[in-house]
């Protein structure tokens, strides 16, 4: 078995909301899978779904090789789940929120204390062991539900939009803790926002809007299809007037600064990075 | 079946208890507070002989076990409206063990306020004269009306749509008391509310503490207080059972 993750035909809605149409997804063992979109686009619903917490209306979806309607037990335990909202125990310390939730996950005692020792450890957070987690700053939340996700090394580990909310230094030691992951062999299932994140993560991408897949391959193919850079041309005032996505090469430029027909006085042009947008509206069809 | 998960939420459930002891503190110093008032204030308008007190604290005991346990509506809504419960529900376990955890803790809470609430009445004149297997007896009854009224009040809070308003469906059950037996006997009310008052559970469950620890009558009051708590604690826990499935997936 290779596919540790599958859905087929998935479709969900809430109430009158379509959430997800007739999805197709298929994740690799072993490998970081990043679906990319924005609010609203189903991307929680899918975390969701897979880890039991909702059931599809239509369509069948495996974890591990595991049903997750009619297999439901065994799909919890090749799992676990960072959500958006961190899911600590206010009241308890780092250190007792390890322990409870150890001991909740089968471990023994003994083995239990081991393994809150090395998790605060590896996520640095030894100083604030016995500091209750209401205390916690953003970063230090996040660093321990990861740690709660990590105690076991279930074979899929999903992660809602991980670095949400995070400074930049929390962000790049989360990265490396997801990578680190990825090394050992766990197959990881990620949402995000940022196409950077995406990009510097996953050995694949898919992109999402409406609940439907509208674009999937590599970071590479991805941004192929939009583009290396985005030419931005600003009026006098700063005001966003165009913007042309570019492959990033000389000859590149010069044919998309060709296309432009004329200029005022005043106008400046700039490069930058493509954004999630670029991608989304690429691969939509949609016209900016 | 193993009951780690069970024991590991009335674990928690403690350490909550011990490090945000408001609960405790509440429900010892307001049912305190009513036996001053009933015994000093009111008493000696209701019984200028001063054995006002003989009566009443039968009456406040059961008050401080339903405001006492009022608390844990509070604790299940928080715990359902955080993303700690969807961690649990990820989790092999069985979820829903983290509301016995809130349970049982309650009932040693309220048993620990009870049982001071019991002292203060002694110390204000409280005179029981039960023997040693009556005591058993009372104190059998109280633990299984506050294990009742806190399954109840866990239910409450699991379908309640927030904290906040699990504390507000709390407020009503301090009102229950006053239409029973609790601090006036049922026939000097109004021929229409003695209807309600008799009948109501608190009334049967009163009435069987007073004979215990005072030695009144009990008649059919002992069996039909006992049918109430079982009644209470079976559809109690049944609604949770309900609540908890039917909740699932919907955040």
């Amino acid at each position: 078995m290779t596919d540790m993750i599958t859905l087929r035909g998935v479709s969900k809605r809430f109430g009158s909301t379509e959430v997800l149409r007739d999805l197709d997804l298929t994740v690799e063992r072993g490998t970081v899978f990043a679906l990319l979109g924005p609010n609203g686009a189903g991307k929680t619903t899918i975390i969701n779904i897979l880890s039991t917490l909702v059931r599809p209306d239509s369509g069948a979806a495996t974890v591990a090789g595991f049903d997750v309607v009619r297999q439901r037990e065994q799909v919890k335990r090749s799992i676990s789940v960072t959500g958006q909202s961190a899911a600590l125990d206010e009241v308890l310390t780092g250190e007792e929120n390890l322990r409870m939730m150890a001991r909740l996950s089968g471990l023994d005692p003994a083995t239990s204390r081991r393994r809150t020792a090395e998790l605060l450890a590896r996520f640095d957070l030894g100083g604030a062991a016995r500091k209750r987690a209401k205390t916690y700053s953003g970063g230090m939340r996040r660093r321990l539900d990861l740690a709660i996700s990590l105690l076991l090394t279930p074979p899929v580990v999903f992660l809602d939009e991980p670095t949400t909310g995070l400074d930049t230094r929390s962000k790049f030691e989360l990265w490396d803790s997801i990578r680190g992951l990825a090394e050992l062999g766990t197959t990881v299932l990620l949402t995000t926002q940022y196409l950077e994140e995406a990009d510097q993560l996953a050995d694949r991408i898919a992109v999402l809007d409406g609940g439907r897949i509208v674009a999937e391959g590599t970071a590479a193919e991805l941004k192929a299809r939009i583009g290396g850079e985005v030419l931005a041309v600003h009026d006098a005032h700063g005001e966003v007037l165009r913007e042309l996505p570019t492959d990033g090469t000389l000859a590149g430029l010069r044919a998309t600064l060709a296309t432009l027909e004329h200029d005022d006085d005043g106008d400046a042009v700039s490069l930058r990075r493509p954004s999630l947008d670029d991608v989304f509206l690429a691969v939509t069809g949609a016209k900016s | 079946m193993s009951l780690v998960a069970e024991s590991t939420f009335i674990k928690r459930s403690i350490i909550h208890a011990v490090r945000t002891p408001d609960a405790l503190i509440m429900a010892t110093i307001f049912p305190i507070i009513m036996m001053f008032l009933f015994t000093y204030v009111f008493g000696g308008a209701f019984d200028a002989n001063g054995s006002y007190v003989q009566y009443v604290v039968p009456g406040i005991i059961l008050l401080c076990a339903g405001f006492g346990a009022a608390s844990v509506a509070v604790d299940v809504a928080q715990d359902m409206t955080t993303g700690i419960i969807d961690r649990f529900r990820t989790m092999p376990i069985r979820a829903s063990a983290v509301i016995t955890g809130h349970v049982v803790t309650s009932l040693i809470r309220n048993l620990v306020a009870t049982s001071i609430v019991i002292g203060v009445a002694i110390a204000v004149g409280f005179r029981p004269d039960a023997t040693p297997l009556e005591w058993l007896a009372a104190f059998g009854l109280i633990a299984l009306y506050i294990l009742a009224i806190t399954a109840l009040f866990a239910a409450i809070g699991l379908a309640a749509s927030s904290a906040e308003a699990a504390s507000g469906y709390g407020f009503i059950v301090m009102f229950v008391p006053y239409v029973s037996s609790a601090f006036v006997p049922v026939s000097t009310m109004p021929s229409w509310l003695q209807g309600i008052a008799q009948h109501q559970p608190l009334t049967p469950i009163i009435e069987t503490i007073r004979g215990l620890l005072r030695g009144t009558a009990i008649g059919d009051n002992g069996w039909v207080a006992l049918l109430w708590c079982l009644g209470i604690l079976l559809v109690a826990t049944v609604w949770t059972a309900i609540v908890f499935r039917a909740k699932a997936g919907r955040r």
